[in-house]
């Protein structure tokens, strides 16, 4: 085993969090050095479900590999797979229909809800308090549903395909979610009244893991953790593909910083969220679903790097090809990754019971972590 | 009528024209006993199940609800499972002591029972230091909890028993203070003069407003020293996985688990008797012919009934709330509910000095 | 800034790297032993001010390894890719942990699957294989799994 920082000097203890811990939510593995309850040092230790997703792809074709990427990040794969068929499209040219681009942004906005959904439950069990997350998987559930109805899975969906969507929406694919918006909309006040409004949780969440934008650059943390920092960082906004250019939607800004900024930048990007699904449901174009593609997919030589927006942050797929049907070299940049390692830089000196609602803002997704 | 008093009247009666007196108090320690044994084990049956129905209708859920008519025969399946689960000691812990812990947890709790005032005039042990006696006994909870913790030879058990150390004393002082309140315009510490003393309204509404401060602390101060959310530092199970029985399985567990449950009905039952009147019916100062009519309802049903209202608040507490960080915790007693309970003891015996209470 | 405006900043600031065509970002080629100073210069020139290391990955060549540096300014909004080759077989080159602190686990998670050596890195350990590995580096082109790879 690893020295641990910190662990020679005297009095000093340390503890292993995980693999198997109800705070890590997977296989994380964190050893932590404590002086009495104050953190000294915080070592996190990978890949307890590594199962080197970049090597398998490279034997993979270009349909293929979408499937796998699925289980990265599993609360948004389906925003995993529509990073990996913008790449696939961008290196062979391929015009996506409109149909297909609504219906994506559409399922990628839903699952960035049901991600947030599923964080919000788990990040408040963390601190103690269980009854949100049913309240949440109230709400996740209909999504869920929605999900199953149209793409025939309720998790990994695998839903997008190099062109396209796999097969069009289900003909009750827009009243479900009318449906869903109505029933969410009346159940939004809740969140507020039984987990954001709480003085208990407040005092639990302001003021701690500060992270200053200089560090959430430098550190590379993306998404709403960046966000939670002040820093501009929603590829949607920055670099926007699909038609993300001609929604209306505000890229969410805190500036605090600490972990109460970076839950209310979930807690109002669902909102926004909303506010794509309502612009977008009435105004599916007709056409076709999935453009006209070869049976075999070959990338031209060349690289090929595509940046989405995760429900977690910045996910970057790398494609080198070297002309055949299956990658050369293949790189996830997972948002998660970068996102672990400020964990010991805004945990250091904070109680014990901090880093689990530290490591709730962070939005940790393991096989995110690992791949 | 019907009454708990009558049925223990009648056995004593029996006993005493049947043997020796000796032979009948032996008898009666006996059936104490046996029926103190049945209580914690029924109680812990009851509010295990209360519990798990409470959670599910905040959580929007069922809860169990299949073994038996409405799940009521849940928390027995649980009991006979735990009962033939291995009860497993770890290589590294200090086995005389990783056994007695729970022993010592559960005994404590009945322990407490002794005092309590279920009915009218059916009580084990009117002693004259009621009161002081449940907080004295009270506080060797946590010595069960430190030895659980120091032996089980796990870190994260260690944490949550020293947690629970600093908890439990923290919150003494407070709960004793808040008991005190209601102990100056009383003036005595025998239960069964403190309900004696409510026979014209209950101490929560004689006392105006520090009997209500009091009540809030107290519940706020029995809530962190049983160990419950927001409270339940010392089994955090997302910082420290299960805390102080994080080793412990099968029965030795149950034992944890049941004395909590136990300790949280004793410290609503005192709760009860303090502030709600213990079984005296709800009477209204002269009101003569309303306090008759209250008075058909049996005093027990009164008793259980608001020691029940009172469990449900401390439930209702641990599934609403984010629990507290160790510091805030500390603080929240030292430097908000000590000094306000300070100054209420104070503003209490200024309004007993001068008679200003109903 | 521009594509172009940048690859003329690009060749102001170090001559010998080259620029090479393709690809919607600009991609310059540096040599090894140059990279860490260029990197300081890409970072603190407060006309590029590329704060933001968004991707660090090796590709195995089989001939040499190369790697990649991705670059973006939060500033400016302009990409770049710095690539570095490196020797397949003592694969070295400097640590750019000290510019951006990203670079700390994404070097450690590169020498373990690559091995390649970061040097002055500050924790450079196994992150992700488990302790005492021995073996080739499971990302490179000759690795062998008998038991858990499939060939086709």
């Amino acid at each position: 085993m690893v020295e641990a920082l910190g662990s020679t000097q005297e009095g000093n203890l340390i503890i292993n969090v995980g693999p198997q811990h109800p705070a890590t939510h997977g296989v994380l593995h964190l050893v932590i050095t404590l002086n009495g309850e104050t953190i000294v040092h915080v070592e996190p230790h990978l890949g307890y479900i590594h199962r080197s997703i970049e090597k398998m792809c490279e034997s993979l074709t270009y349909r293929q590999f979408i499937y796998v990427t699925s289980r990265m990040d599993y609360l948004s794969s389906h925003i995993n797979n529509h990073a990996c068929a913008l790449t696939v499209e961008k290196g062979m040219q391929i015009e996506v229909p409109a149909r297909a681009q609504v219906i994506r942004i559409l399922m990628d906005e839903l699952t960035r809800i049901a991600s947030h959904e599923l964080w919000w439950g788990a990040m408040a069990m963390d601190l103690g308090a269980f009854t949100p997350f049913f309240h949440a998987f109230r709400e996740r559930e209909s999504i869920n549903d929605i999900m199953e109805e149209t793409c025939g899975a309720r998790l990994t969906m695998n839903y997008i395909v190099p062109g396209g969507v796999m097969q069009d929406i289900h003909p009750n694919f827009q009243n479900r979610v009318k449906a869903f918006l109505k029933m969410y909309k009346s159940k939004i006040h809740e969140y507020d009244e039984m987990v954001t409004g709480n003085i208990i949780f407040q005092n639990r969440m302001k003021n701690i893991g500060v992270l200053s934008a200089e560090d959430a650059i430098s550190y590379g943390c993306t998404g709403p953790t960046a966000r939670g920092s002040g820093v501009s960082s929603d590829i949607r906004k920055i670099y926007p593909y699909e038609i993300y250019n001609q929604l209306d939607f505000d890229e969410v800004l805190e500036h605090g910083g600490d972990s109460f900024s970076r839950y209310m930048v979930r807690i109002r990007e669902m909102q926004e969220s909303i506010k794509i699904i309502e612009q977008l449901i009435d105004h599916i174009p007709e056409g076709d679903f999935q453009a006209k593609t070869k049976a075999v997919l070959k990338l031209p030589k060349g690289e090929f790097y595509t940046r989405v927006e995760t429900a977690r942050g910045e996910l970057g797929v790398y494609i080198v090809s070297e002309g055949g049907t299956t990658p050369y070299r293949i790189k996830f940049r997972s948002p998660g990754f970068s996102n672990l390692s400020v964990l010991n830089h805004i945990a250091r000196g904070s109680k014990l019971g901090d880093l689990v609602a530290m490591m709730g803002t962070l939005d940790l997704v393991i096989p995110d972590i690992d791949r | 009528m019907w009454s708990l008093q009558k049925i223990a009247n009648t056995i004593h009666e029996w006993l005493n024209t049947t043997f020796n007196s000796t032979i009948a108090t032996t008898i009666e320690m006996v059936i104490a006993g046996v029926a103190v044994i049945t209580l914690f084990a029924l109680l812990g049956l009851v509010l295990v199940l209360m519990e798990r129905r409470i959670a599910a209708w905040m959580q929007i859920r069922l809860g169990p609800n299949r073994v038996g008519p409405q799940g009521l025969l849940q928390s027995m399946a649980d009991t006979i499972k735990l009962l033939v689960k291995e009860g497993l000691t770890p290589n590294g812990a200090d086995k005389f002591l990783f056994n007695l812990a729970p022993f010592i947890a559960m005994i404590v709790a009945m322990l407490l029972m002794a005092p309590i005032a279920f009915a009218k005039d059916f009580q084990l042990w009117d002693l004259n230091i009621g009161v002081l006696y449940i907080s004295s006994v009270s506080s060797i909870m946590v010595i069960s909890i430190l030895m659980a913790g120091w032996s089980s030879n796990n870190k994260y058990s260690l944490m949550g028993a020293m947690r629970s150390g600093a908890q439990i004393v923290s919150y003494e002082l407070s709960a004793g203070l808040a008991i005190l309140t209601i102990i100056v315009p009383i003036g005595s510490l025998q239960f069964s003069e403190i309900v004696q003393s409510q026979v014209n309204g209950w101490w929560i509404f004689k006392g105006h407003i520090p009997a209500i401060i009091a009540f809030v602390i107290f519940m706020i101060a029995v809530t962190a020293e049983t160990n419950r959310a927001p409270f339940d530092l010392a089994e955090a199970e997302s910082e420290l996985t299960a805390g102080f029985h994080t080793e412990y399985s099968g029965m030795k567990f149950a034992l944890f688990f049941l004395s909590e449950y136990v300790n949280v009905f004793i410290v609503c039952a005192v709760g009860a008797t303090l502030f709600l009147g213990g079984w005296m019916p709800f009477h209204i100062g002269h009101w003569e012919s309303f306090n008759h009519m209250m008075d058909y309802i049996p005093s027990s049903v009164w008793f259980f009934g608001k020691t029940f209202a009172l469990i449900f608040l401390i439930m209702w507490f641990r599934w609403t709330f984010p629990r507290l960080r160790i510091d805030q915790l500390l603080n929240l007693e030292w430097k908000y509910l000590l000094p306000i309970s300070m100054f209420n003891l104070l503003l209490m015996t200024a309004l007993a000095i001068l008679g200003w209470y109903f | 800034m521009l594509n172009e405006e940048l690859k003329a900043a690009i060749a102001d600031l170090l001559p010998e790297a080259v620029l090479i065509d393709g690809g919607e970002w600009v991609n310059v080629k540096v040599d090894a032993s140059e990279w860490l100073a260029f990197a300081k210069q890409l970072r603190l020139e407060p006309a590029l001010n590329f704060n933001f290391l968004f991707c660090l990955t090796c590709i195995d060549w089989k001939t040499h390894l190369t790697m990649v540096y991705h670059l973006s300014s939060t500033q400016y909004r302009h990409n770049m890719v710095v690539k570095v080759d490196l020797d397949a077989n003592k694969p070295e080159v400097e640590s750019v942990s000290s510019i951006w602190r990203t670079a700390e686990f994404h070097e450690r998670e590169v020498y373990e699957l690559f091995g390649v050596n970061f040097l002055n890195h500050p924790d450079l350990r196994l992150l992700i294989l488990p302790d005492g590995w021995e073996g080739k580096n499971p990302l490179r082109k000759d690795f062998e799994d008998p038991i858990n790879m499939i060939k086709l």
